[in-house]
């Protein structure tokens, strides 16, 4: 919603999509476009900075940076001028990650530029999340996928990375699969989900689970009532 | 900017660790009918037309189900559908997403569509966890239990049975998919606790759960056998020969035009209603959610449950503005943060139900406890630094790294000085009457996920929504596609908006001709009015 009015009513010059508007200050980069009146559907999903619909680029007045950002989660700045970036166009890897069966060998087949990066560390600088994306390129290409994973959790998916990158590799997708991989592949199935998986097949509830379904609805409210 | 938070933060005051008092069953009770928006009388409106006329519910539902079809005139079908497919899922958040492999898997041809890209959804969002009965001294039962007392004894006990025993099995097929769920030492799926439970039940990726989530399934969902859909919402349902449903019809948002799709099954996995901001609240809801699902069906005649019940999620950003009504997962309440009323006390038990928590952060901003906001809104401290203080100094900042992440970057670091919150819209606790297989009230018109009603009884415990559409996702998946196998072969000839023509006639006699609003309306509109 553009609560902004009533806290901040200084009106600053931006720039969307190359034409000169006045919005109201802080206000994030999305509540500027409803303010001017786009309908913004491209471009827009969570509203939370955790879609990745919203991957921005812009400049701001007097600075040479080309700079980039979620617009749902960046404020607008006097002269800032912005376009989106609705959607990057990527390569995807067609696999299904059960059927892998040498995941960091298949890395090279799925996502062969993943071994062309030349370290100019661009998709670091440019990632609004604060990943160290080329990092989790050559961790991923040397197969440590769990690194890959810890650095790498809270990628949005926006590919931003791959509007920067050099090698014109999509950094995020070989995230995606190496953290997947890890997780299919490498990390052991966890115990106590075996456990309970093994005492749901065997029976174990059902019989509770059968009384509790007979009762009728008051006693069954009543039976619930307390903690157990 | 800056100088906003500063001085709003330099006027808080010594925060007073004496315990709550307790509630009593009666306390509670009257604290959630003075309080909690579902009981108040004001903003509400009782139904005239259609299956669930006499149900009072808020004034934005009954619009909404009250309303005329975005298609307009005589509703001819042209002479050929666009699209002749087995399975239609409507939505691609985790409910449909889940749908859709599972249908696929039977071999139906299935056809996604959806609102804006595949994963546009409140699941993303998702920050808190699944809540998956693994601990010891744990079981369904107890899941059983919790989530009915949660529910307030108003669940379906058939669906929440389905719930607690399948949830795992669920849980194995997302850890089979890769998903990165956090471990203990021992390689244990960590559980953390939740409001309203017994044991601590949930499985989380930090508070990335939803975004880990979707990141994966998206992938699968792009890779399966599914033809997919974006920025094509459906607009209206397709009836077919029996009045049972045959399809839909899509509106392809960048050509303007619509997408005629005949179907022999039709699961609907729309989602919520929060961006039609109930009673002016604030929402935690994704762009899209708009109930879509839940006025399309109900024109076709499909019956609703508790659709008069909501969750207002107690913590919701308030301050800084811009962030109004974004989500701070209740996994911190679980965690130890801490609650603190405008005179520094706190004020109810953190782990309370939600409705419970909300109810009580309503009071105090009503009864003048509350912190009033630069804007003139009013909300109460939520203090994470009590979980570093008892758990270890950084403690926050791994466990929640997205919350920290998203506040910082409006100049509030929650590690240092408390989040101001209000409740916000989070959840649409009823929705489309459902059987366990997602069966709605109409024939070959399945529901999953937040679209439908009766699992969560009129309170939600948090973590029972994303195993919800993973255990009703599928269900929904593998019944549509045999479904699709057994039905009879129709033809386009029998298939109309008859049920439109006849719907919008009962509003007309209703409402004596007066003009109805047209929904869905598929998005909030926030575009400045007087530019």
């Amino acid at each position: 919603m553009d609560n902004s009015q009533n806290e901040r009513k200084t009106m600053i010059h931006v720039s969307i999509n190359g034409r000169e508007y006045e919005v109201p200050a802080g206000s994030t980069m999305v509540q500027a476009m409803w303010y001017t009146g786009h309908e913004v559907i491209h471009g827009i999903g969570c509203l939370g900075g955790v879609c990745g619909a919203c991957a921005t680029v812009y400049r701001i007045k007097g600075d040479f940076r080309l700079r980039n950002a979620l617009a749902c989660q960046t404020l607008v700045q006097e002269g800032m001028s912005f376009s989106m970036l609705d959607s990057y166009p990527i390569q995807r890897a067609h696999y299904d990650v059960a059927t892998l069966s040498d995941p960091k060998e298949e890395l090279f087949t799925f996502y062969p530029e993943s071994a062309t990066c030349r370290n100019c560390n661009a998709c670091t600088e440019v990632c609004p999340q604060g990943i160290d994306v080329r990092d989790s390129v050559w961790r991923a290409n040397f197969g440590d996928f769990k690194a890959v994973a810890d650095l790498t959790m809270s990628c949005v998916m926006c590919g931003l990375c791959v509007s920067r990158c050099i090698a014109e590799m999509a950094p995020h997708e070989i995230a995606l699969y190496a953290r997947r991989a890890y997780g299919a592949k490498e990390l052991p199935f966890p115990a106590n989900l075996r456990a309970r998986l093994d005492e749901i097949k065997g029976g174990t509830f059902s019989r509770e689970m059968d009384r509790l379904l007979s009762l009728s609805p008051d006693e069954l409210k009543k039976e619930c009532e307390v903690k157990s | 900017m800056s100088d906003l938070v500063d001085s709003f933060y330099a006027k808080m005051p010594e925060f007073d660790e004496t315990p709550p008092p307790g509630l009593s069953p009666e306390a509670r009770a009257t604290l959630l009918k003075s309080f909690y928006p579902d009981y108040r009388p004001e903003g509400k409106a009782t139904i005239r037309v259609g299956p669930n006329a006499g149900t009072v519910v808020p004034e934005e539902i009954a619009t909404l189900l009250e309303s005329r079809s975005r298609i307009e005139g005589t509703r001819a079908l042209p002479d050929h559908p666009d699209r002749d497919v087995d399975v239609l899922i409507v939505g691609g958040g985790g409910a449909g997403i889940t749908a859709a492999l599972h249908a696929s898997e039977q071999g139906a041809g299935v056809l996604l569509a959806t609102k804006l890209r595949v994963g546009d959804s409140n699941t993303v969002m998702a920050e808190g966890g699944i809540q998956s009965a693994l601990g010891e001294g744990d079981s369904p039962v107890d899941h059983f239990r919790d989530t009915f007392r949660g529910g307030h004894g108003a669940n379906d006990p058939a669906l929440l049975s389905v719930l607690v025993q399948e949830g795992p099995g669920m849980v194995e097929w997302l850890v089979s998919r890769g998903i990165l769920f956090d471990r203990d030492p021992q390689g244990n799926l960590s559980l953390r606790k939740g409001g309203g439970t017994s044991r601590p039940r949930l499985i989380s990726a930090k508070d990335y759960t939803g975004l880990e989530l979707i990141r994966v399934l998206k992938e699968d969902v792009v890779n399966a056998p599914v033809e997919i859909l974006e920025f094509s919402p459906a607009v209206e349902l397709l009836q077919g020969p029996g009045g049972a449903c045959a399809g839909a019809v899509l509106w392809d948002l960048d050509s303007r035009k619509y997408l005629y799709v005949k179907a022999k099954t039709v699961i609907l996995a729309t989602g919520g209603t929060g961006r039609l901001h109930l009673g002016g609240f604030a929402t935690s809801n994704h762009f899209g959610a708009t109930g879509d699902g839940l006025c399309m069906a109900y024109r076709m005649g499909a019956k609703l449950v508790h659709i008069d019940s909501f969750q207002y999620h107690p913590t919701g950003v308030i301050f800084p503005s811009e962030m109004a009504g974004m989500l701070i997962t209740e996994a911190v309440r679980g965690a130890g943060a801490r609650m603190y009323n405008r005179l520094g006390k706190r004020f109810v038990n953190e782990l309370e139900t939600r409705d419970v928590v909300a109810s009580a952060i309503i009071r105090e901003c009503s009864e003048g406890r509350g912190v009033p906001t630069p804007s003139g809104a009013s909300g109460v401290y939520l203090d994470l630094a009590s979980i570093d203080r008892e758990a270890g100094e950084g403690t926050v900042a791994k466990r929640f790294p997205n919350i920290v992440k998203l506040m910082t970057r409006h100049q509030v670091d929650p590690t240092r000085v408390p989040i101001l919150v209000y409740p916000t819209l989070h959840y649409q606790n009823g929705g489309l009457q459902t059987d366990p297989n997602g069966h709605t009230s109409i024939p070959n018109l399945l529901v999953a996920g937040e679209a439908s009603g009766g699992l969560h009884g009129t309170n939600r415990l948090m973590g029972n929504s994303l195993l919800e559409l993973f255990v009703f996702g599928r269900r929904a998946g593998l019944e549509a596609a045999k479904a699709s196998r057994e039905r009879a072969p129709f033809s386009w000839k029998e298939v109309s908006m008859a049920h439109v023509d006849h719907f919008e006639q009962l509003l007309a006699r209703e409402f004596e001709g007066a003009d109805r609003p047209m929904a869905p309306t598929l998005f909030p509109d926030y575009r400045r009015k007087d530019s």
